[in-house]
């Protein structure tokens, strides 16, 4: 017990030594969570458009209105022609343009159908398709409004029933998509670090020969690894509660669930970073290469195949089935559930079984290659 | 004269890095399979979206009402449920998105010609898609009450009217796919990559090791060492954005509409500045840690999140906005997306070329105003 304390007295002395780094594993997962739930959003709002009016009516004037009054867009520009329309698009200063027919007033006054025009740029896909939803939504309810005027002038008409949806949206009825991206950055910071720190501190030993020295020393294997791997459990641990706080009270986003469940099975996710930063720092000979190893051969796909911003539904089949080999994706399913939804470890084991399963044979792994490469 | 000097230097570089296969593959290989990754894997497309139905009213008509949506590739319906308890638990673990609850009155209501009143409990906890899912369902359901309307207009010997016609046109990508949008921004994101991860802990490399005094105690300059390590990283980034090019046309059709010649003029530009940031930040750096940590902050996260490359720059904040007109992966991205998605003319990004290359200048006088400093 007594070595294995000095070994972590020694690991933090040899932290704190490092000021910049010291200062890094508190402050870097602090920006990354301000730049992530800041930037990272998906929310499509002021949709730059521009409005060619060719017919410049009060009908049309209040065509446009719904647009405008919609929240959804900006009428930036008014064009005079359809070269305009062009160049604008191009330019990007104009996500949208929406083209008005000579006789729009007049079709409708003549109960005739008249066509709109809606020209988007595509270079965007999402935002395009989100943008295309919203004026189709506006367009269509104005159609509505405009049967309606007409049914109430010829009272002989039945009124043709609706079908009227009532939406409710559960867990974050704002749909603000911060509270979406927060839950998700928490995880990829515990990963980060904890995987980083713990495969560079190795590592480091090994580039400046310090871990041979440490080798013919009396400390057992077991406790050099346990004594390596316990200040990154404690760093990774003061960073979880760093983040969640930062989260709840910074941005608000809803902690539904158990404080204690979530530190809980963050405790079983660290397992397998543990595991990694472990199996990485026995295949690096140095720093740059266990940074550039940890970096592009588990962060990147464990990002993108993790559903934490990319939803899993969509990939297709075989990269899905891929996916259940990523850990950090039933890591992400539970901190979704734990903040957004609120459930518990009732809904969650079945994501929970698999993370300790990959924890622990992660762990033991790399360990015992460690613990070959030491003997 | 000064290329005789640097010759060795490029040549030392590039045996070092082939001495390590693993970076090599990082900075050559890697590229071109994230493109195919990304163009493969990564969608914000959404598509069968799986629902569940809780069909009190059990008729003909309901019946009909979900068809509307289980016909469309949107929706996939896969749960058919009794309680509003099970909507909850199917929600709460994920396993539908969507939930349509039916009163048991839905039929006799729109029978009768009175509106009948449905429930749509949404998911939102991923809101891009929640969002997404609602306009297909808000326009599966529009599309239902016009057909009612055009039966009830049809018996009293009326057409359907559907006052405004609306055809959206979409440019560029008329199919919309992510991948159109996501691999020319990858171009930024890897010379970022590549240029100042590589350069700045290429350099600390020798500082940690020692070896940057053994090598300043050489004929060479300073300057001249750099300038050496920097055109080998130089070399290979203009190498993996090629590759980026070669396999996105390849495999995702996507050519190049504008000039080679611009394209190749920003690269280069952009790359001329994240150079100099690479040596900026091997001149501030005493360890690789330390020089990997500040180009992690200082240009890859900006160059995910701060250029537009996923997230659009109009949604966020205002001080981000701002912000992000200091990144130089911002400005890149304009041209990038407009000479190969949108096949524009200089005269729709020439301001960002400038920008750029106040960059570029800024960094590398700055860069090497501290290295010279450094050698005195």
């Amino acid at each position: 017990m007594k070595t294995i304390y000095y070994i972590i007295v020694k690991e933090f002395l040899q932290l704190r030594r490092d000021r910049r780094m010291f200062g890094l594993s508190f402050m870097a997962p602090v920006i990354q969570l301000m730049l992530l739930g800041y930037a990272a959003t998906t929310d499509i709002k002021d949709i730059p458009v521009l409005v060619y009016d060719q017919d410049r009516t009060s009908r049309s004037r209040e065509f446009i209105n719904q647009f405008v009054n919609s929240g959804y867009f900006v009428v930036e520009e008014e064009a005079h022609s359809l070269n305009e329309i062009d160049r604008s698009i191009e330019d990007g200063h104009v996500w949208m343009a929406l083209v008005i027919p000579t006789d729009f007033s007049n079709d409708l006054l003549a109960l005739r159908q008249t066509k709109v025009q809606l020209l988007a740029d595509g270079s965007d896909a999402n935002s395009a398709n989100i943008s295309i939803g919203y004026a189709l939504q506006i367009i269509n309810t104005y159609s509505r409004s405009i049967v309606a005027e007409i049914l109430k002038r010829s009272p002989q008409l039945q009124q043709p029933a609706r079908v009227t949806p009532e939406i409710r949206v559960w867990y974050n009825p704002e749909l603000k998509s911060r509270n979406f991206m927060v839950p998700g950055v928490l995880a990829m910071v515990l990963m980060i670090i904890t995987t980083t720190l713990t495969s560079l501190a190795i590592v480091k030993e090994k580039e400046i020969g310090t871990l041979e020295q440490l080798m013919v020393t009396p400390i057992k294997p077991y406790q050099l690894i346990v004594g390596k791997l316990l200040p990154f459990v404690i760093i990774g641990g003061l960073d979880v509660v760093l983040v969640i706080l930062v989260a709840r009270f910074w941005f608000d986003v809803p902690l539904r669930g158990s404080v204690t469940l979530l530190l809980a099975l963050s405790g079983l996710f660290v397992l397998t970073t543990l595991g990694l930063g472990l199996f990485v720092s026995t295949i690096s000979k140095t720093q740059q290469q266990a940074m550039m190893t940890a970096q592009f051969f588990f962060f990147m796909p464990f990002l993108y195949l993790s559903g934490f911003a990319f939803p899993i539904e969509n990939m297709p089949r075989v990269i899905q089935y891929l996916t259940y080999l990523i850990p950090l994706r039933y890591f992400i399913v539970i901190i979704r559930g734990v903040f957004l939804k609120g459930v518990g470890i009732a809904e969650l084991w079945p994501q929970a079984i698999p993370l300790w399963i990959f924890g622990l044979a992660i762990l033991t792994l790399s360990v015992l290659r460690f613990r070959k490469r030491l003997g | 004269m000064i290329v005789k000097r640097i010759r060795p230097v490029v040549i030392k570089e590039f045996r070092q890095i082939r001495r390590d296969p693993r970076s090599l593959i990082v900075l050559l290989v890697f590229p071109g399979l994230l493109v195919l990754f990304i163009g493969y894997a990564l969608n914000f497309d959404v598509k069968h979206i799986s629902f569940a139905a809780f069909d009190q009213d059990k008729t003909s008509t309901s019946r009909e009402f979900i068809r509307s949506f289980s016909n469309t590739e949107y929706f996939d319906f896969n749960y058919s449920v009794e309680s509003y308890r099970e909507v909850d638990a199917l929600l709460d673990e994920g396993k539908a998105l969507i939930a349509i609850v039916i009163p048991t009155n839905f039929s006799k209501n729109l029978l009768g010609g009175r509106d009948a009143a449905i429930q749509l409990l949404v998911d939102g906890a991923n809101s891009n898609t929640a969002t997404t899912a609602i306009s297909y369902a808000s326009a599966i359901i529009q599309t239902y009450s016009t057909k009612l309307a055009s039966k009830v207009l049809a018996r009293s010997g009326r057409e359907v009217y559907l006052p405004i016609d609306f055809r959206p046109k979409i440019w560029y990508n008329p199919e919309l796919l992510t991948a159109k949008f996501l691999v020319p921004g990858l171009i930024g994101f890897l010379l970022m990559l590549s240029a100042v991860i590589s350069t700045s802990l290429s350099v600390v490399k020798e500082k940690e090791r020692g070896t940057m005094e053994q090598i300043m105690v050489s004929p060479l300059h300073t300057i001249e060492v750099t300038l050496g390590k920097t055109l080998s990283y130089l070399i290979l980034a203009l190498l993996a954005s090629a590759l980026v090019l070669v396999v996105g046309f390849l495999f995702f059709d996507i050519s190049i509409r504008g000039s080679l010649f611009w394209l190749y003029t920003g690269i280069l530009i952009f790359l001329l500045g994240a150079l100099g940031q690479g040596l900026l930040i091997s001149t501030i750096a005493q360890t690789q840690q330390v020089a990997f940590m500040i180009s992690v902050f200082s240009s890859l996260l900006p160059a995910l999140l701060l250029s537009g490359f996923v997230f659009p720059i109009r949604s966020m904040p205002i001080v981000l906005q701002v912000i992000s007109n200091l990144m130089p992966a911002k400005f890149f991205l304009v041209v990038l997306r407009s000479v190969i998605l949108k096949g524009a003319g200089l005269s729709a990004f020439w301001d960002q070329l400038v920008f750029m290359a106040v960059f570029a200048a800024g960094m590398i006088t700055i860069s090497s105003m501290r290295l010279l400093r450094k050698a005195e």
